[in-house]
């Protein structure tokens, strides 16, 4: 057999039928589920009078609308909790496991995914939300669809899919103090453009991306949608099974061997042929910072807000001026000179018990600043219990942060938690688009180290001049 | 699913870059139980003051874009979230096509799945037809768009192509796979064992 790539491999084990026309359709092997982007699905279903053709490869869970304040008492929005409750109705009528409200399970689905062993390597995953791709991280064929392909998968199993390309990013040299995977996401969503991986599957290589931990292996592939690749890929390895042995969904004993061996096999070969490559030196990486309304507007913690005078041409010149207009910035403006008032720790990107610790080293026995209002929002309950466990619940109240329940939050704002106009926010999450947080609010991208140490500072700053505290 | 074959309609220039789905319908209106009714809210921040008037400057408040038909815009349009909202709204404010450089990989997907024809031309020929006086034709058998002074052949997969043409339902054709899937589904128990979680 020819080489072939990790994404090649896990391709082939998944086809089910090459079609006539040259399309392919694609077994899928874990399906999430939640209250956003499902009720039309079900509905569908049942319009068409078509059963689900297996429930028990779904696992459901409310994240997008749900409270992370007073759980107990309830939704107060209606819109917000009728959505939940179709959810629950929706489950119990077609027999699909569902994470109740109020479980420790409970959680954001990228989150719950891996923590209970649902997501496994090698495996076809997908889920109604673009961040599907933080599962590539196990060397899962992991990606986001619409509520139609939603229907489809649960009606057939399958998606038709045409073949993506493969992109290879290198990371060269080991990630400097200071900086994370967040960084490495965000630095090469700088180099390629939030369409560079556009018809792409990414796979991630490179020294750095093996030192990463699987925590910092989500947050990477996490970010692959923003620079436009529906699928990220770390091929897995004894990083990868340390974190899946064991979790309730994992495989067990025989089975548990059988399953490693496998995995093993997941890499792609070394004279395996991708379409494009990519280097990314990460020897003079700094801490990141977004400056724009999208993420590929991103600049160095030392950096400058950039001067549309220096644009390649008219329309990035106008695209720069406007985004510039919506987020209240003068060029030339340090970083450092931006005040924020509010920041956001949490997300599927950054809301893991790795980014809790992380934030927390800079939270610890310093002070929020005055006029910040800083949430930290766990990934889910389990995170929560871990953090709590760690007294870094105690480190996040004292320094004056909240902390909350877990759920998407502020990511996007379904829920209460949302940014009024005009509001800055140093952001552990995944996208700055006009009106993502709340309508006129601003967003600025960065590690779960660098918005602590803007919740303290009251303006960015630069996380390695800070002394960490654990 | 509504076919698609042709479509003669007033085409609004929205000529920006990364129009991300989260511009083309906001959060607050995800909360829908059902696919309708998204029109009115269709780029809401942009059409609307945040007392819910209509901003006079927006494209789609001026005549004659309030009755659009096509969407010309710029590269990478339909980035960012899966949410099919979009496609819905587009959909039911009246787009039944956009033309734009390129488009992202996941709202391209949600188009065809609701009878919406994304067609990828490059910036210069969008250009052309944005500067066109009067209506734009649409033409998917002929694979063309064209105004009275100007006209251009685009590319489609010619699976996609018949799917608009005939309002194909996408699951239907893979029920018609029926005995691979369980073939697949039989093999697999075998050769990746591991993979069995509980349910039917």
């Amino acid at each position: 057999m020819s080489p072939r790539t990790l994404y090649d491999k896990i391709w082939d084990e998944h086809l089910v039928a090459t079609r006539a026309d040259g399309t392919s359709l694609l077994y899928i092997d874990r399906h999430l589920v939640h209250e956003v982007t499902s009720p039309q699905a079900f509905e569908g279903l049942v319009l068409a009078g078509r059963p689900l053709r297996r429930p028990g490869q779904i696992l459901s869970v409310a994240d997008h609308n749900v409270p992370t304040a007073d759980r107990e008492k309830g939704i107060a929005d209606e819109t917000c909790r009728l959505q939940v409750e179709a959810l629950e109705a929706n489950v119990k009528a077609h027999g699909v496991p569902y994470i109740p409200l109020l479980d420790d399970r409970q959680g954001i689905v990228h989150v719950v995914g891996p923590e209970q062993g649902f997501t496994l390597p090698g495996t076809t995953v997908v889920c109604g939300d673009s961040h599907t791709s933080t599962h590539g991280a196990f060397g899962a064929l992991a990606f986001g669809i619409g509520t139609s392909e939603v229907e489809h998968v649960m009606a057939t199993q399958t998606l038709p899919q045409r073949r993506s390309k493969n992109l290879r990013v290198r990371f060269e040299g080991a990630l400097p103090p200071g900086t994370g995977a967040k960084d490495m996401a965000l630095r090469l969503i700088g180099q390629i453009g939030t369409a560079g991986g556009t018809g792409c599957v990414m796979e991630y290589t490179g020294p750095a991306v093996r030192a990463l931990s699987m925590e910092g292996r989500m947050t990477l592939c996490n970010m692959s949608i923003e620079g436009g690749a529906r699928a990220g890929l770390v091929a897995p390895d004894d990083t990868t099974f340390a974190y899946v042995a064991g979790r309730p969904l994992a495989p067990k004993g025989a089975l548990w061997d059988a399953a490693v061996a496998h995995w093993r096999t997941l890499v792609s070969d070394s004279e395996a042929a991708f379409d494009q490559d990519v280097v990314v030196d990460l020897r003079d990486l700094a801490p990141q910072v977004t400056w724009g309304t999208s993420p590929q507007w991103v600049t160095d913690i030392t950096g400058r807000v950039p001067d549309p005078a220096q644009a390649r041409n008219a329309d990035e010149r106008e695209a720069i001026l406007r985004a510039l207009d919506y987020m209240g910035l003068e060029p030339g403006t340090p970083m450092e000179a931006i005040d924020i008032q509010a920041v956001f720790i949490g997300s599927c990107t950054n809301g893991r018990i790795e980014d809790l610790r992380e934030a927390a080293g800079i939270a610890r026995g310093r002070k929020v600043a005055q006029g910040v209002r800083a949430l930290v929002v766990p990934g889910s309950g389990l995170v929560k219990r871990q953090a709590e466990a760690e007294g870094l619940d105690r480190i996040f109240l004292e320094a004056g942060f909240e902390w909350r329940q877990p759920g998407c939050s502020m990511c996007l704002g379904m829920n209460e938690d949302r940014l009024e106009a005009g509001v800055r926010c140093a952001s552990t999450s995944n996208r700055n688009f006009e009106g993502r947080q709340g309508r006129g609010s601003r967003t600025h991208l960065v590690s779960p180290a660098m918005a602590a140490a803007a919740a303290v500072a009251g303006h960015f700053t630069d996380v390695r001049r800070l002394e960490i505290r654990s | 699913m509504m076919p698609f074959t042709t479509l003669t309609g007033i085409a609004a220039p929205l000529l920006r870059a990364n129009v991300d789905t989260d511009l083309i319908i906001p959060k607050q209106f995800l909360t829908t139980l059902v696919r309708s009714g998204l029109g009115r809210h269709l780029f809401h921040e942009l059409r609307y003051s945040p007392e819910g008037r209509e901003l006079p400057d927006f494209l789609l408040n001026r005549e004659p874009y309030r009755k659009a038909t096509i969407l010309l815009s710029g590269p990478n349009f339909g980035c960012g979230s899966s949410r099919e909202h979009a496609p819905w709204a587009l959909l039911d404010f009246g787009i039944r096509c956009v033309v734009a450089p390129s488009f992202a990989d996941i709202f391209f997907n949600n188009c065809f799945a609701n009878g919406i024809l994304p067609v990828v031309l490059p910036a210069e020929s969008i250009a052309r037809l944005a500067a066109e006086e009067g209506l734009l034709t649409v033409d998917l058998p002929a694979q063309t768009v064209s105004g009275a002074s100007c006209g251009f052949r685009f590319e489609i997969d010619p699976t996609r192509k018949a799917t608009l043409l005939e309002g194909l339902d996408e699951i239907k054709r893979s029920e018609a796979n029926l005995a691979d899937i369980e073939a697949y589904e039989a093999r697999r128990r075998v050769e990746a064992p591991w993979l069995v979680l509980g349910g039917r």
